[in-house]
This record gives structure tokens, sequence and C-alpha cells, in this order.
């Protein structure tokens, strides 16, 4: 039956199951509230055996379920059919249970077995499945059962069945928070997890049940950057904010010498990726500035750099996390980028724009010169609507400035004409908080201002008014000729907020307006009870402020006012009486106070700060729904302050012995599926991340224990070593499970294991180090490629075979040139780990052509090498003729200088000429020793 | 995260729910009737409400609210992003997202949102993936599925999720191999009253249809990538191609998707393809007013501008509008005082037209507000930047592909103020 059916009339008629009592249409409402019948005829077919039959009814009890219709009642019915052979029955029986489980606890415990024989299934995703309806099922007596099941799917060989663990403890967390600890634990090995499938939802696991146990992540965190790009845009979201709470309480406030620094000088130094410009720079700040310099920590700037591209993502919230990021964790010259990525979202649906222009709005305050740019993005449009408006007004009056207040009013002129009033109000506020911001315009403005105190509409002169008395405040003594024109307006306007402020004004500057005054007094004298309340509060004011100053002409008037007053009903107006008369009129009995009724009431009055809203609400994190709302939700964690000195960054290294915990041959080979399909790792990190990892490492030294630094080694190229050695230990550590897991799966203290994380110790610590991450951006055409990719994929096995002299089959092949660039003629590298024997300073380097094309090529050999200085080349001798089909290996040798920049040759035919480049991976530079275990102790001690 | 989805009507009515933790009782939508009631227009009620245990987000698209209910602490945008993404994925099922087409399909809509969250949190939400797990209704399947009883649900486990490239089915095949890139450009503007630009800026997008066998793997390079100022792409583009060779190189998923969009830099000035002489008076006094309005082509390359239609809301004291048209059609809705003129094609030697006297209220005062006038065209043929596309290359795959692409270039937000 397809479901449109079931919801038709005809179609339902003439189907299978088109019985009359069942063709009737399920969707017209009060047929459940009156006809008890049909429960049992969904009851009947339920229970028939046919699974068309089963499915109909099924599709029927997800429509009432769908429609809020309490269809509790066929519990029983439904539950039965758990183990149905008919996958979408089944499914809808699991869309059913996980509904109505938590309202009928014992019937649901009928179908926990079949859940439970599902988690033994062969297949991930049926085992999959079953946890994940196992735990929709909210039924506290299933607890143990539950939390066994995702102990087990945890560590699981699919990283599907452990993204579905992660799902399952938030579940499991609400349903019974005394499991807490134990969870944590799940957590805690979910975390250190390599696969991204895994990734994104257990930081969502680890964000629900156990924010605050940050030290969590410090292991992990270099791994999560790394794998940021290639989770996905779900999970990036939530690993972005939460490495962005993480940031705040290990690293140091980026911007903590921006005041000492001028803005030239710190742009230079926070750009500057390289090395040594960065230690130039640092002395001169800190001769300057004489205290200590800071130097950004490399996870810090491995974090920022590894989130950048994010903010490429189609995904709005992805580039919304990205930005909040870089502007709470940045130095201030890097924000700037974000500006552009936030602009775009303007362009998606309004509300994305709401919630951007909300955090726009924010930004503009503290760095406004990010979006000035892009002021005519904020322009608005009269089909925006309202609330879109009115923060985009917000934003401009923020981006307000001297150089730009001309065009900006211009705009604001425009908008004051516009139909819909309360954008018109929020304009004029706007232009008078530009006004008060920006001295030189504020004649201008309140030019502007008087002007539409004529306009015809009433609301436009009330938020005049009211605007006009904030800017008066300010410079009273000039505008008298602005207070008599508004004590005109009186008669007519009829908006009580600008009654009271025009009042005000009069009351506060009645010296200004003399003659004025009194008769503004008169005329409310008589209007007096009719008035609201907050301007009856301002005629007693006015009353009492007339009185004290010219007390002849209005003595009896006031005596007035205040006896209407006295029989106010409002009793805030009946106290303001009591209180102005015994401070103004003197009588006998008057206290001292009445001596200062004048310092009192005429005090000068500090003019008020018109301020944006969105001032300050930077102290929630952005992009949160908290920071939206500006107060804190539920569950909002606080974005930690800077700490003064940083915390030790040694916690985030990864030590060696932590890598080589076992697991399983089956789960290594699961891994190898899930690579990273476009991480860096294979080769695709360009120039520009090698120059960044060096300086990342620069500042690590002290912390690496490893560290051996030979003394010929300059302290730069040692670091690299260093870096290069962290990626390194991945493929160590694959190699290193194979060999465990080839003698005694499962058990990680083998003394196999052992040897092999000594070898790879030796590897990292020999003394010719030199080298960075990647493995060989061959020459550029397709390293990215899927081709490549795969070849990774199938290859990686191999990388660093366990001995560290391998024979050369076991070696992984680098591309060359490939065949389509090749025109046919495909070539391919290794190193074959051999010694070179014409010279002992060169890598061996094994190359292997095949020609794909259907005719020989000939006279292959290399010209005119490019090479760094110190680089050899040792040519292979001229191949005089490869025959169509055939393949042929040379060697030839390359003295690398024990550094890791590609040697670059030119691969000539006799027809074409072909720029390729070799670029070695640090492992392959290195000469191989052979220790005995004891040995090896020896030299282990002894760098320690 | 996300606890229960609501789905609302025009008319206020819940048509649709569903939970993915304990159920939400369905009152909570009050609080979100009662901002509904606050705001005149249905795009002014706020993205996000607070009620006093929950939060409601929602988004508004084909006449039907999507409200989430929300418990805890969560990016806004998360939620609003995931509700697009539920709307896309509906569209793409059924054709169009009407609250016809979600009740007509009520089961597979359930088992949609079943599979695009778990516990709250987003688990499959690329449309392959999706499609594999549920087909998509199509009237042929609902024929054969009534008479064979087999289902919409895949029998297939979903692979899917466990690919590297989870955006792309396996095993994909297809007789015609074709990829078709349509390159889209939209000129948002604000002309003022004399005609001048106050800003102009070109945001593109390039669609791609793509049905090709296998794993193909293509590589697309423009003639002047440097006009790209501000790109996004699809997942399965690779960033660090951009980055170095400004090639977009891909593993396109199978069918429609977009893969890029882009904003081109505000340096370059942009080509206003129309202008509008316009003069809209009303007097003082008079119960009458005069609308006048002539379109004309304006730096288009020699390329017709197609499918005119410009609309403008008029003040509230128009009662009435008198009007005759030299081409097209124009309707005047006294109620919503919008008025539209279907124009069509332009015809440079003869500039379509708008005359005609406006009746007012009689007794109102003069409006001091100009109405503002949309305008939305279409040029084919040309891509206002100049963006062009240099080569589209296959690798991975024997077969030789067919290849085309089209540009386009449309108004976005085209304002004229008067």
């Amino acid at each position: 039956m397809s479901s449109s059916s079931a919801f038709n009339d005809e179609k339902g008629g003439s189907s299978s199951v088109g019985e009359p009592e069942y063709g009737h249409d399920p969707a017209s409402g009060g047929i459940f509230s009156s006809d008890y019948k049909r429960h049992d005829d969904l009851k009947e077919m339920l229970d028939s055996n046919k699974d068309s039959l089963k499915l109909e009814a099924m599709k029927r009890i997800v429509a009432m379920v769908a429609r809020g219709k309490n269809a509790s009642d066929l519990f029983p019915a439904v539950v039965k059919n758990v183990a149905c052979k008919n996958i979408e029955v089944k499914k809808l029986v699991y869309v059913y249970l996980v509904r109505y489980a938590e309202e009928q606890q014992d019937l649901a415990l009928l179908s926990i077995s079949t859940f439970q024989r599902g988690l033994k299934d062969p297949n991930q995703l049926i085992r999959a499945s079953a946890l994940r309806v196992l735990s929709s099922i909210r039924v506290t007596i299933i607890v143990p059962i539950m939390m066994l099941a995702i102990k087990e799917a945890a560590s699981d060989m699919s990283p599907y069945v452990r993204k579905t663990a992660a799902h399952a403890i938030p579940k499991l967390y609400s349903l019974d928070p005394e499991q807490k600890d134990q969870l944590i634990e799940v957590i805690e090995k979910l975390l250190a997890d390599k696969t991204t499938l895994v990734a994104g939802s257990v930081v969502m696991a680890f964000e629900e049940v156990c924010p605050e146990r940050i030290e969590l992540i410090h292991k992990n965190y270099r791994k999560l950057c790394n794998l940021l790009i290639d989770v996905e845009e779900w999970g990036q979201v939530v690993i972005i904010n939460m490495l962005t709470r993480y940031a705040r309480t290990q690293f140091l406030n980026p911007n903590i010498n921006e005041s000492l620094l001028e803005e030239g000088g710190e742009k230079e130094f926070y750009a500057s990726d390289d090395d040594e410009d960065d230690e130039e720079k640092k002395a001169e700040a800190a001769a300057l500035a004489k205290r200590k310099p800071y130097v950004m920590d490399p996870d810090h700037r491995l974090l920022l750099r590894n989130t950048k591209p994010l903010l490429q993502s189609r995904n709005a919230a992805v580039v919304m996390a990205v930005a909040q990021l870089y502007f709470h964790l940045a130095p201030k010259a890097e924000v700037g980028v974000i500006a552009k990525a936030l602009v775009r979202l303007l362009r998606s649906h309004s509300e994305v724009q709401y919630v951007v222009l909300q955090n726009v709005a924010t930004m503009t305050i503290k760095r406004r010169g990010m979006f000035e740019p892009h002021l005519k993005s904020f322009y608005i449009r009269s089909t925006d609507p309202t609330q879109i408006k009115i923060l985009k007004l917000e934003v401009l009056t923020n981006l307000a400035s001297e150089t730009n207040i001309s065009t900006i009013l211009r705009e604001f002129q425009t908008y004051i004409k516009s139909m819909d009033k309360d954008f018109v109000a929020a304009t004029i506020e706007a232009i008078g908080r530009c006004a008060t911001n920006i001295g030189e315009v504020r004649d201008t403005c309140l030019n502007g201002l008087v002007q539409l105190l004529s306009n015809r509409d009433e609301l436009v002169v009330a938020e005049s008014v009211v605007v006009i008395k904030k800017l008066l405040q300010m410079q009273p003594e000039q505008h008298s000729e602005i207070i008599k024109h508004m004590a005109k307006l009186i008669d007519n306007i009829q908006v009580p907020m600008a009654r009271a402020s025009i009042l005000w004004l009069i009351g506060e500057y009645c010296e200004h307006v003399p003659k004025i005054a009194p008769d503004v007094l008169r005329k409310m004298a008589k209007t007096f009870t009719n008035e609201e309340d907050i301007v009856k509060l301002q005629i007693l004011n006015l009353a009492a402020k007339l009185y004290l100053t010219n007390s002849k002409q209005t003595k009896l008037l006031t005596q007035y006012v205040l006896n209407l007053a006295k029989y106010d009903q409002n009793y805030d107006i009946r106290d303001r009486a009591r209180f102005i008369r015994q401070l103004i009129v003197p009588t006998d009995k008057s206290g001292a106070l009445s001596k200062y009724a004048k310092k009192l009431f005429l005090a000068l009055k500090p003019a008020p700060v018109l301020e944006s809203p969105f001032k300050d609400r930077d102290h929630f994190q952005l992009g949160s729904l908290s920071h939206l709302l500006n107060t804190k939700a539920g569950g909002y964690q606080e974005l930690p302050e800077w700490p003064d000195s940083a915390p030790d960054p040694s916690v985030r290294n990864v030590e060696v012995p932590e890598w080589s915990k076992c697991t399983s041959r089956k789960e290594r080979k699961e891994k190898k599926v899930e690579k990273p399909f476009y991480s860096d790792s294979e080769g695709e990190s360009g120039p520009t991340e090698s120059a960044d990892s060096e300086s990342d490492s620069g500042s690590r030294s002290e912390s690496d224990s490893e560290q051996t630094g030979s003394g010929s080694e300059s302290e730069e190229s040692v670091e690299e070593s260093q870096s290069e050695e962290e990626e390194d230990e991945e493929e160590e550590k694959m190699k290193k499970k194979k060999k465990v897991d080839k003698s005694q799966p499962k058990k990680s203290e083998s003394a196999e294991s052992k040897i092999a994380s000594e070898i790879q110790f030796l590897l990292s610590t020999s003394v010719a180090p030199t080298s960075s991450p990647q493995v060989t951006p061959v020459n550029n055409f397709l390293s990215s490629s899927l081709a490549s990719d795969l070849e990774g994929l199938s290859l990686t096995d191999t990388v660093l075979a366990p001995t560290t002299i391998a024979p050369s089959a076991s070696v992984r092949m680098y591309e060359l040139l490939h065949r389509i660039t090749g025109e046919g003629l495909g070539v391919e590298y290794c190193f074959n780990r051999q010694a070179f024997s014409p010279d002992p300073h060169m890598v061996a380097v094994q190359i292997h052509f095949t020609n794909n094309t259907s005719c020989e090529t000939k006279n292959l050999h290399i010209e005119e090498p490019k090479l760094q200085s110190g680089m050899r080349i040792k040519e292979f001798p001229e191949i005089d003729m490869l025959p169509a089909g055939e393949s042929v290996s040379v060697v030839m040798g390359i003295d690398f200088c024990d550094s890791t920049q590609a040697a670059n040759f030119q691969l000539c035919t006799h027809t074409r000429k072909f720029f390729v480049s070799i670029q070695p991976p640090v492992g392959e530079l290195m000469t191989p020793i052979f220790l005995t275990e004891n040995e090896f102790k020896k030299e282990q001690t002894g760098h320690n | 995260m996300i606890h229960s989805l609501f789905l609302v009507n025009a008319t206020g009515d819940i048509f649709l729910e569903k939970h993915w933790k304990s159920a939400v009782s369905r009152s909570v939508c009050d609080y979100f009737f009662e901002a509904q009631e606050r705001a005149t227009e249905p795009e002014n009620v706020p993205p996000v409400i607070p009620t006093p245990h929950h939060y409601l987000i929602s988004v508004f698209r084909h006449r039907i609210f999507f409200v989430a209910v929300i418990q805890s602490e969560v990016p806004p945008l998360f939620v609003i992003e995931f509700l697009h993404r539920v709307v896309d994925t509906f569209q793409d099922y059924f054709g169009v997202c009407t609250e016809a087409a979600i009740k007509d399909n009520v089961v597979v809509v359930y088992e949609l949102l079943e599979e695009m969250l778990d516990n709250g949190f987003p688990l499959a939400t690329e449309s392959n993936i999706l499609k594999e797990l549920i087909k998509p209704p199509t009237i042929l399947r609902t024929v054969v599925n009534t008479i064979t009883g087999s289902t919409n649900v895949g029998e297939q486990l979903p692979t899917g999720q466990l690919s590297v490239v989870p955006w792309r089915r396996t095993g994909v095949k297809y007789t015609n191999n074709e990829a078709y890139f349509d390159v889209v450009e939209e000129i948002d503007a604000i002309i003022d009253k004399s005609g001048s630009t106050v800003t102009a800026e070109i945001q593109g997008v390039i669609d791609a249809c793509v049905k090709l066998t296998g794993m193909p793997d293509l590589t697309l390079s423009f003639m002047n990538p440097r006009l790209l100022d501000d790109v996004s792409f699809h997942p399965c583009v690779r960033f660090k191609r951009w980055e170095a060779e400004r090639i977009l190189s891909f593993i396109p998923p199978d069918g429609n998707f977009r893969l890029l969009s882009y904003h081109v830099s505000s340096q370059n000035l942009v080509a206003i393809p129309v202008y509008v002489k316009h003069n809209i008076t009303f007097r003082e006094g008079s119960s009458q007013g005069r609308f006048d309005l002539t379109l004309g082509p304006k730096q288009t390359m020699g390329k017709v501008v197609e499918s005119v239609l410009v609309s403008s809301r008029l003040p509230r004291v128009v009662l009435n509008a008198n009007l005759s048209p030299s081409q097209g059609t124009y309707t005047f809705d006294p109620v919503t005082k919008l008025l539209t003129w279907d124009v069509g094609k332009i015809n440079p030697q003869k500039l379509p037209s708008l005359k005609g006297s406006m009746s007012l209220q009689a007794g109102a005062s003069k409006p001091d507000e100009n109405p503002t006038i949309n305008i939305q065209f279409k040029i084919p043929q040309m891509a206002v930047s100049g963006l062009k596309v240099n080569r589209l290359d296959m690798y991975g795959e024997k077969y030789k592909p067919f290849k085309g692409i089209k540009y386009m270039t449309m108004a976005g937000k085209f304002q004229v103020r008067t």
C-alpha cells in the first residue's frame, strides 16, 4: 500500500485491502472519539498474517500519532509486531514504540529481547538500529540493559555503531542521571575515537552529560582540530562551540597587549606566521612594553587555522560557529575575515538573517571596523520584515562614524518616509543615537528632527519629541527656540510620552523660556484631570519648578494643581503632591529640607546616554540562544574569562604509550575505510601549512621530553621533526597494531607491542631528523583526487612497515606523474629503504615507469634539476626505449640535505618534458640502524 | 537538542506533530499563537520565542510554520538551518511543500523525520542517503506499490552513511551520461529617486544536475576566478584545491545540487540592466493621483530582458487605480494595496509603460510616503559579472559525458525608490 492511498478514499477503496470497513479515510477527524470499533479493526489487521494488512494498519496508526491523536490503547497489538520481517512495518512499529513506551512501561518490556538480539547481529546497520531504538525507549527499568548495550557498542568495530552509542549516551543520561560516572567513562573512550563519524556525536554527548570535564578534551584536542573539516556539518557546529570554550580555559588572551602596541605593528606581529619574524617582533614588543610578550600557543593557532576554511560552508550554523570562535578567540587583526561570510548569510532566509543580524549587532559594538566596508549590505529594503529592518537599523547606527555619517543620515531620510510606522519610530531613535555619538552632526540631526515635528503622523512627532528632549539636555542654552516650538506642540500632541517629555523640558529649562512656561502650566492645569498618569507627574514637576523660580506668577496655579493631585485616584500622584507641597511651600513646620528645594529640583542633570541595547551582550557566547534572548538559557555554559597565565600546554601532548593501546585487527580495517576523505595527511597540505606547523612547534620544545636535537641541528629543524613526529605517530600506530594483531590480538602490554613502540621511538628520535609533516605533494596534479585517496587507503597498511629495513615490495608507492598528464606515461616512485651505494648521503628512490600508450616511449631521462641549495641528485641512467604496455624500474639517488624540501626536475621523453617533484616524508630520510632491545633501552635512558 | 516539531498552517491549526524525546503537549504552541497574533505579518513572528519551560524556534515557509521545541541552550541557527533542511527535503520528495502534500504523505514525512534526527540531534540530512532509505513517492511507484504491495522503504541498509563520500550513492548507472551546470546570477540593487545606484551587488550560484555513472571525479575551472570574492561550497568540493589553484575539484552528488554560491567583489561596477522612469504624484486636496511608469533596457549587452514583473505597494489612502499598460497586464488589490504589472519582454523600440490615475480616499491628506517599486526580470545567456567557465574535465571513469553550461542573470532584490 502506498502512503498516499492510505489517505485517499478512492485509492484506498480500489486497493487490495479495499473492504468497505477499512476504506474510510482515517484522516477525517472525529472518528476516534466516537467509533471504538475502528480500533478493533486495526487490531484485527495487526493480528493478521498478511504483511500488507499490517502495513496498512501501521500507516493509519502513525497517521493518528502524527496528528496528535492518542493511539496508546493499541500498544499491545502493535508491540507484537516488533519482530515483523517486513522492513517498513518494523520501522513504523519502532516509531510507535518510541512514542508510547513511556506510557506503557510493562508492555514495552516485551520488545526488549528483540533488540537485544539485534545488538548481536553481524550486520553493523542492524546493530546500530537496534541500539538506537532500545536507547530511545524511555523505560527506567531497562537502564542496566541500556548501559551494557552502550558500553558494548562503544567498542564495536563499526564506527557507525559507535556513533549510535554516542547518540545513546545523552538519552540514557536524561533517563537516569545517576549513571553519569559510568557514562563519562564511555565518553572518554569514544572521545579517543579517530573517525569523523563518531567525533561530532560524542562531543554532543560530552556537552550534554559532562561539559564541565574539560580535562577530557586535552588529549583529543589536536585530533579534533585536525578531523574537523571532515566531520559532518552538524557535528562541526557542536565541536566548534565546545572548542571555543576549551580554548578560553587553556590559552592566553591574544589581545592582551593590544593597548601597548600600536595598531600597525600589532597587525604585522600577529599576521606573521614565520617563526623568525615572530621572534623579532616578540623582542621588539618586549622591549617596547617591558612585560612578558604574548606568544600564541601553537594549539591555539591550530584551532584558528583549521576552522577558517569552514567559513565557506553552505551551512549557516557552521559559519556562525566559526565566526563566534574567531570573535572570541582570534587576535584582533584576524577577526576581520569573518565579516564577509556573515554578510553572505544575509542573503539567506529571513530567520537566518534575524539571528545573524543580532550577532552582527553585538560584534559591531566591539569591532566596528570589521563591518564598515560592508555598510551598504545593511541598507534596508521596503520589503524586509519589520524585525529585520529594526536590526539592520541597529547595525547601521553602530557603524556610524564621522566619515560615513552623512551617507547614513541620507539613507535614514528615506527610511523616515516609509509606510511602516514602527520602523520610522526606530529610525528616529537611531538618528538620536547618531547625534549623541557624533558631535559634528548633532545640529544637523536636531534640525532634521525638528522638521519632523510638523509631520502629519502623530507617532512620528511623538517619537521625535522624545528624542529631541534627550538631545536638548546636552546643550539647552542654544536651543530655546526649539523649546518654544515644542511648547506650542502641547496643544496638538496626544501621545502621553511626548506630552510628558515636552513638560519636562519646559520645566527643566523654564529659565530659558520665562514667558511661555507659566502659560503652559495654566493650560495644563485646565486639562489635568484628563491626563495620563505619566503626564500628571510631569505637570506636578513643572509646577514645582516654576514655583521655585517664578513664584509670583505661578503660586496660585501651583496650589491649584497640587490640590487637584491631592484627590487623584493614583496614589503615586497623591504621594508626589504631598511631597512637593512639603518641600516647596514654606510653612512654620517645614523642615530643613525646604531650604534646599531649589537645589533638589533644579540641579543640573547629566545628559542621558543613548546606548545600543546590544551593548555588553558579548558576555554571552555569540551565536548562542542565550545571546539571542539576552538571558541565560537552561544548560548554557558560560564562556570562561581568559586565564591570567596559561595552563600547562603539555597536557595536550599525546604520549607514545597511549598509542599502543591495542585494537583488534578488524577494527583497524574499519578505520582504514573511515579515513578522512579530504584530510591533509596524504600530502594535500600546501607550503603555507608546513610553514605554520614549523612555527607552531617552535614554542613547544620545552614540553617535549623526547626532544633530542643533535648538536649540529638548528633549533628550528629539530622542531620540525617534532611536529612531523606527531602526524607520523598515527601511521606508526597503525603499523604497530598490525604487528600486534598478527601475534596476540587484544593484548596491549605484550612484548611485541613494546618492541614496536621502541622501534617507533627510535624512528622519531634518530639522529637525522628534519622534515615536515606532509608526505608527498607529488607534482600537484590530482594530488587530492580520489585516485590517490583510494591508493592511500589501500596501502596505508604498508607505510613504514614494522621493520625499518623493509623489502621494497611492501613500501608505499607515490605518484610522480599521472598517466593522464603524462599522456600515457605513468610514473610512480617509492623509497626502497636501501642504502644508495654510489653516495651514502643520498636517499635511494626507486622510480617505476609504465607506458600506457600504444606506441613506445624513448629516451627517458632527467633534465634540469631545480634544487634547493645543498641538494644533489644522482640521475638514473637513461632508458633508451620503453615499449608500449611495458614497465620498468630504475633507482636514483637524491640528497635532500635532511630537509623536506621537494626536489624538482624535468622528466624527459623523446617528445615531451614533464615537470615533476619528489618530496620525502621525514621517515624516509633516516638511516636505518639495528639495535637489540637492551641497546635500545640504553639509548632511551640516555635521552631522558 | 530539538525536542519536538509542530507544523502549523496559516489558519493556526497544528496539523502534524513529531516528538524525538518525551512528548511535549501541544499547548506549548499557545505561546507561539500569541506571538503570531501580536505580529501583524507572518514574517514578523520572532523566530525565537521563549516560554517558561521551553523555547520555540520557528521558520515560515510555503505558508507553513515549522515550530521546533527546544528545552535547553542550542545555537538558534543550528535549529533554523535544520528546519530549512527539512523543508528542502520535503520539497525534494513531494515536489511541493504544502499542507496538502504533507498530509497526503504523512507516513513518508514521519519516516523522514525519524531518520533525520536521533534524540534531537541530526542524523542523516543528506538527500542521497535519505533517498536510499526512503524512496520518494512517484505516481508510478504509487501504482506499483498498490498492486504489488511493496513499500517505499528501501530494502537496502543505509550504506551511504558509512561511505567516505556520504553525499553520493554507490552503483549509479545511466545510459546517457550528462552533466549540466547553470550559472545563475542575481543583482541586488537599490536605485534612488534620481536613478542613481545606492547599492548594487551580484550574488551568484552554480546549480548542477549531474547524471554520471560510477564515481566520476570532476574539475571545473573558470576563465576569471578572481571575480569571485566570497564563496561557499557544497561539502563535496575540495577546499584545498580551490585555495591553491582556484579550481573546483569534486566528486559530485547524484542528481541536482548546488555546487557553489558566490559573491562578486564589490569593487567591480555592477551593470544595471534596466532603468525606470517614474512619476507618481498625489496632489493636496484632490482625490486623484497620477501614476506614470516607463521601463527601459540599459547595459544588457544586446540580450533581451524577459519575464519582467513590476510590483509596488501603494500608500494606504489609494482606493483604486485606473491604469492602462502599453503591454502586459496589471492587477491592483485594493485590500493589500499591491499593484503588480506583468510586463513580459522589454522591446527596446517600444518601451513598455503603465499610465493612469489613482483614486484616493476622500478627505484624506496627501500621503507623505512614496511607494517603492520592486522589479523582477530575467536575462538568459548572460552572466552579468562576466564569469565564464573555462572547462570541465572528468577523471576516474572511462566514458565521455555530455556536458552543458547555461548562463542566466536575474533580478534579486531589485528595488527602485520613488
